[in-house]
């Protein structure tokens, strides 16, 4: 082995002594917390791309469709035009779809299920094939017939008008967006935090770390930190994917947006810190998390409303930190309410976190 | 000048029953490599665990640098470079990367480039933790001690597991680390490592200390300090008792069919040993001498093997 010039173990004057500031462990913490994310590649998955699909998923399966177009068939016959003709001049021509054809195509096409309904006119007047078993054909008998009542010259007793209502901002997607949103920065506050903080002490990590001058509230400090980075990606990530796929309109504040959501990752930060406290083994803790976060993907509204649990349940459901993130993330997004109207909520989270904190460090075993 | 390390009457007691450390005494000076010899279980981790720091003594005093841990917590972790047994570092930062947040921790450190170089990871700085071979993270758990700059090093069972050559490699780590004036203080179960390695060692049995003093001053403390080992084919009558009245014989141990003599000559038992095969009409199959060494002490005063769980 070469040898070289060692540094002595009691740094002598004329050695060129590193000296580290303050703040230098925080900052490494916080480098290396991040480094150590962005190559785990379940992590990538699970905090970023896991709600991007499920998103997608629950877009596309609750979308609005385009209205129905009833298939209909006509019987050939004087009159056949004069049916296709006024259906095409009424109002609901865009979903009616008639089909001219010959009276045994007809009814073979009705009873296949092809056709909805049959319609055959003469001289005395319309005559309409339905099923009253199938509900489309109940539909269609009286869509048309309304279609070609009015086409042909009815009044309509009330004066009538109707809006169709879905808009952006009252559609699923809207509703889910700030939902999923919640759970996530739920999600990955406790597993990045309580699950992180058991997997070092099941390495014996935090053992060594406090073997050296290191400053414990550094180290949880650069830990909240991480999770405020992830937060500040996860929110972009959602909202810009919810805008450009599902032209979800954000109502809300930048700025606004972001303090709930770095409110949300803090406050599930400290309840998994408070779940992490004390674990040895990162089976126990992984049980301990489930347990804390189920009750929550089932009332606070993530996916549904929880306005549709008994009454007496909802002050209950309203006191759950994720119900709190949910009601003020969708005020503030999908209303664009400001964050003072949400104090009530904004307190439920306060509180939730900093009782969990406080007793998490009260309780924290670091080896 | 004080003494690096010192404690006096030092005990532990888990949960009021188990009794770790049955009231230990140590005085290690500058300079010195210091060893804690003993079995698994003997109370070694829990003693250097208190001195440096992470657990609580039930009763005694400690002193690292003249100081206390109670009121000098944190100057202490300045000075101290440990490195723990089985500390799993996190797999996903490279060798570089974990030494610069070790080094981050002190306010002098050593610089990493040097550590690097110093226990040959340089080739090895740009790799993942989890990549590593088990002797190349051990230099690594050595080095984010030795990145501290520290004047004492605790390293607690720096070797085991490790094969031959990387044993070797640590062991010219600690001493290169003594040469600059720097202070060892280590738990091993291995005899050679001990024997090697360290100025002064204390032998630990049972949470006390049964035996202290230089290797060579322990060895001759025992009576017939060379062994003479050897088999004969088993048709071979008699028990240990005709061994132990040849010439010189101070005691026999008999394992697996092999007889170990501890004496003081050996050019007076030998032939008489040879002769006495030759009487019993047995035929000798195996035949070694040798120096005694820190596991005959071990074994002489425990009447266990060190390995021996």
């Amino acid at each position: 082995m070469a040898t070289i010039e060692q540094p002595p173990a009691v740094a002598g004057p004329e050695q060129a002594v590193i000296t580290n500031g303050r703040w230098a462990g925080y900052t490494r913490l916080l480098q290396m917390r991040m480094l150590e994310l962005w190559r785990e590649p379940e992590v990538i998955f699970w905090v970023f791309v896991f709600p991007l699909l499920l998103a997608l998923g629950l877009g596309i399966a609750f979308r609005e469709r385009p209205p129905d177009v009833t298939p209909v068939a006509v019987v050939v016959g004087p009159k056949a035009n004069e049916v296709v003709d006024l259906l095409q001049r009424s109002p609901q021509h865009a979903s009616i779809r008639p089909d001219v054809l010959s009276a045994t195509a007809a009814l073979d096409g009705f009873r296949l299920g092809q056709y909805s309904l049959v319609v055959n006119m003469d001289e005395s007047g319309v005559h309409y094939r339905y099923d009253p078993a199938r509900p489309e054909s109940v539909l269609a008998r009286t869509q048309v017939d309304e279609a070609l009542q009015s086409a042909a010259g009815r009044k309509n007793a009330i004066a009538a008008t109707s809006t169709a209502a879905s808009e952006p901002g009252a559609r699923y997607i809207d509703f889910l967006i700030p939902g999923l949103l919640g759970m996530n920065l739920m999600n990955s506050g406790m597993w990045g935090i309580g699950f992180a903080l058991v997997e070092m002490r099941q390495r014996k990590l935090l053992k060594r770390f406090v073997a050296t001058p290191m400053r414990r509230s550094d180290f949880l400090l650069a830990l909240v930190s991480s999770r405020l980075v992830l937060m500040l990606i996860e929110v972009a990530l959602l909202l810009v994917f919810g805008v450009l796929v599902f032209h979800v309109r954000v109502a809300g504040g930048v700025l606004a947006i972001l303090l709930i959501g770095a409110l949300g990752a803090v406050s599930f930060g400290g309840i998994g810190l408070l779940t992490a406290s004390r674990a040895q083994k990162i089976e126990s803790v992984s049980g301990l998390i489930n347990l804390v976060m189920m009750p929550m993907w089932i009332f606070s509204g993530v996916f549904f409303s929880y306005e549709r649990f008994p009454k007496m349940f909802l002050p209950a459901i309203r006191a759950l930190p994720l119900t709190a993130l949910n009601d003020a993330l969708r005020a503030i997004i999908l209303q664009g309410d400001s964050l003072a109207s949400q104090l009530g909520r904004v307190a439920v989270l306060v509180v939730w976190g900093g009782v969990s904190f406080v007793l998490a460090l009260r309780w924290f075993r670091w080896s | 000048m004080p003494l690096a390390i010192q404690c006096r009457a030092l005990r532990k007691t888990y949960d009021g029953k188990v009794e770790a450390v049955r009231g230990l005494d140590l005085e290690i000076e500058t300079g010195e490599c210091f060893g804690l010899l003993g079995p698994n279980g003997a109370g070694k981790t829990t003693t250097i665990e208190i001195l440096e720091g992470l657990l609580e003594p039930t009763s005694g005093e400690v002193e690292i640098l003249g100081r206390n841990w109670r009121t000098h917590a944190r100057e202490l972790r300045e000075q101290l470079g440990i490195s723990l047994q089985e500390t799993r570092l996190s797999e996903k930062l490279t060798v570089r990367e974990t030494l610069q947040l070790f080094s981050s921790f002190y306010r002098h450190p050593t610089s990493v480039e040097l550590v690097l170089e110093e226990l040959s990871l340089q080739e090895k700085a740009g790799a993942l933790v989890g990549k590593l071979s088990g002797g190349q993270k051990q230099r690594l758990a050595v080095a984010t001690a030795l990145v501290a700059n520290p004047k004492i090093l605790f390293l607690d069972e720096p070797t085991t597991g490790l094969d031959p050559q990387s044993r070797r490699q640590l062991w010219d780590i600690v001493r290169q680390f003594q040469k600059r004036n720097g202070t060892v203080l280590l738990t091993t179960h291995y005899m050679d490592e001990a024997e090697r390695l360290c100025d002064r060692l204390a032998i630990i049995d049972h949470g006390q200390i049964i035996a202290a003093g230089t290797p060579a001053q322990l060895i001759e403390r025992i009576t017939g300090h060379h062994v003479v080992e050897f088999a004969v084919s088993d048709h071979a009558g008699g028990d240990g008792r005709a061994w132990s009245k040849l010439p010189g014989v101070q005691s026999v141990r008999a394992e697996d069919g092999l007889y170990c003599l501890r004496v003081n000559e050996p050019h007076e038992t030998i032939p008489a040993l040879l002769a006495e095969v030759q009487k019993q009409q047995a035929r000798l199959v195996h035949l070694t001498t040798r120096q005694a060494s820190l596991e005959d002490v071990f074994v002489q005063l425990t009447g266990r093997h060190l390995r021996e769980e």
